[in-house]
């Protein structure tokens, strides 16, 4: 019991990306809110954005810039942190941030037509 | 030579006219429209000399910025992208000529709805080509956002399916992202050809599970497979005829090819997820999605809506043949990549031209159609013998090869399926085209044969690529045998 419990704290990053994620996922499915579906979707990606930057962390690993003498006798990889995973999220909130833009205008869009965000309300009015 | 930079001309070339569309259309509206059946054109026209040069000298790689593979970015085009990237462009070239007349009456539309259309077109390419998962998400991003803002163009109720569909479709491309995550953490790549060398030494077949689990559903979202397929109605029924034609034939049909590429590429396909019942489990996804889509289809009075469901049914086959893995079934799923396209294409831009002309969408305004409409009818009526699959249209050949594949995978009840989703697209294809051409409508019976009801054919702007889409199902029909031997590289047995 001990050893899974171990096993499972060491690697506490996961849980809290898992734990973020059903947030997220259950807020879009929960709430009849629209604008609180966009918040759930948001919560959602930032916990995938949470995840890939959490596994590129090392122990006592530090900021990978690398001087470039040391370049001549090969890098300690193991003291730097993973720099891809920082450059994919890089890309990644782009991404984000252009769906958030596009779901805000639909939203005041949305607005304006019915005047309000409850789904229920606005399937009724359809 | 230019035969080496293909691979990013056919993303480069669409965004390019995306990012002139607007900047033209603050000074000449008029001109945007030709610039963007311009830009199509080109891309479609390359897509094909990209399709005749990788099957003179087989597979072009090509790295972005001269950064070698797996730590570059690399494009690549071999028969399959290809002939998907000759799919995807036609049809999308010809929705972009079809688009001109229907965007009319809608001053100072053009520019914003041409620039989408292209940045739809530049990411649904970009998938095409795209050798690394990672690039393969911000395409299938670019192409899907562009597509949410689409179909909000149609407002009042289109509104509230894009943001279902943006909904959905970020809980997809998220999902897919999570499993790239995960492939990453594994392998340490993103390559897919790398990918496929170090997938197989992997320890740990249960993390692999998750990970292809989280990217199959992923693409299943976006790809509109049944039961994950909840943005997909709404969206095709409340988008303006323009945006539905445009992005029901094409959109669905390049997640499907990034479906097939991961899990035959990357994965191995049915050697190299042996362990897993993946393969099994989406081939019958699609063929419940098959029946599923095809009952929904019967129920439909609103023809979007039935062409919608109709949608669903179909990518059950594309997704039946992905599942059954055999060198037939996949022959098949690719034809049918090619020949939904065109069938949902012709169906969509009908369905357009006769709502402009008869009045609604609802199927009963349809009735009279064929007096007023001959050559729309025509072509629809050649669009429901492919969905039917009646030979010579090309839908017969592609569910004979999936038929021919599900006998040889020992799948007898996926083979009835098959012929039963044809028997529901005989019910709610004759559905269509009982109004369309038997009942006659209500004034022609008091007018008896006034001329002046006789004709009112779709303007030449739609008929054009109407015809072109009739007359290409019937040819991909007859020339089905060098397409699927020749391009998809099948040798029957």
């Amino acid at each position: 019991m001990t050893e899974i419990l171990a096993y499972a704290g060491a690697r506490y990053n996961y849980w809290v990306y898992i734990a973020l994620m059903l947030v997220g996922f259950y807020t879009m499915i929960a709430h009849r809110n629209l604008l609180k579906k966009v918040i759930g979707m948001n919560v959602f990606q930032t916990a995938i954005i949470l995840f890939f930057l959490s596994t590129s962390a090392k122990l006592g690993g530090t900021l990978p810039i690398v001087p470039s003498q040391v370049t001549k006798d090969g890098v300690a990889a193991a003291g730097l942190m993973n720099p891809l995973p920082h450059a994919l999220m890089l890309t990644a909130i782009v991404v984000m941030v252009a769906t958030l833009g596009v779901a805000l205008a639909l939203l005041v869009r949305i607005f304006r037509r019915y005047r309000t965000f409850d789904e229920d309300v606005i399937l009724d009015r359809l | 030579m230019l035969s080496d930079h293909l691979p990013p001309f056919l993303a480069v070339v669409p965004l390019l006219g995306a990012l002139l569309a607007p900047l033209l259309g603050a000074v000449r509206p008029r001109l945007v429209h030709p610039l963007a059946v311009a830009a199509g054109a080109a891309t479609a026209g390359l897509s094909l000399l990209a399709l005749r040069e990788v099957l003179a000298r087989g597979v072009i790689r090509y790295h972005l910025g001269g950064w070698a593979p797996p730590w570059g970015i690399e494009l690549v085009l071999d028969p399959l992208s290809a002939f998907t990237a000759v799919a995807v462009s036609g049809v999308g070239a010809l929705a972009l000529l079809y688009a001109g007349p229907a965007a009319a009456g809608r001053e100072g539309r053009e520019a914003p709805f041409f620039g989408l259309a292209l940045l739809l077109l530049a990411g649904l390419m970009g998938m095409i080509v795209a050798g690394d998962l990672f690039n393969l998400f911000v395409f299938l991003e670019v192409a899907s956002i562009a597509g949410y803002a689409l179909v909000a163009t149609g407002g009042g109720r289109a509104l509230v399916a894009a943001f279902r569909y943006l909904i959905l479709g970020t809980v997809g491309a998220s999902l897919y992202l999570l499993g790239v995550g995960h492939l990453y953490l594994m392998t340490g790549s993103l390559n897919m050809a790398d990918l496929a060398q170090r997938v197989p030494e992997l320890a740990s077949p249960r993390v692999l599970a998750v990970a292809v689990g989280f990217v199959v559903i992923g693409l299943g979202i976006k790809m509109g497979l049944f039961p994950l397929h909840g943005w997909l109605p709404d969206a095709y029924t409340h988008a303006p005829p323009a945006v539905a034609a445009l992005i029901a034939p094409i959109t669905t049909k390049a997640a499907a090819y990034a479906l097939a590429r991961i899990l035959f590429s990357v994965l191995g396909g049915a050697e190299g997820l042996g362990r897993a019942p993946l393969l099994t489990v989406l081939a019958w996804a699609g063929g419940v999605a098959i029946v599923a889509g095809g009952v929904m289809a019967i129920r439909q009075t609103d023809l979007r809506r039935l062409l919608a469901y109709s949608s669903v049914s179909q990518m059950g086959y594309i997704a039946l043949g992905i599942g059954l893995a055999n060198p037939a079934a996949l022959a098949g799923a690719f034809l049918h990549i090619l020949n939904h396209a065109m069938m949902k294409g012709c169906l969509f831009f009908a369905a357009g031209a006769a709502a402009a002309r008869l009045g609604g969408p609802a199927l009963t305004d349809l009735r009279g159609m064929h007096r007023r409409m001959p050559w729309t009818t025509a072509c629809v009526v050649v669009a429901a013998l492919s969905m039917i699959g009646v030979p010579p249209a090309g839908g017969f050949f592609s569910k004979w090869y999936l038929l021919v594949g599900a006998v040889q995978g020992g799948q007898p009840v996926l083979a009835g399926v098959i012929l039963a989703g044809g028997l529901l697209a005989v019910v709610y294809m004759f559905r269509v085209l009982e109004h369309a051409c038997l009942v006659p409508r209500d004034e022609d019976e008091h007018a008896g044969s006034d001329p002046a009801l006789e004709r009112r054919e779709a303007p030449p702007g739609m008929l054009v690529p109407l015809l072109a889409l009739g007359v290409g199902i019937l040819a991909v029909g007859i020339w089905n045998a060098p397409i699927v031997s020749g391009v998809l590289g099948f040798t029957a047995r």
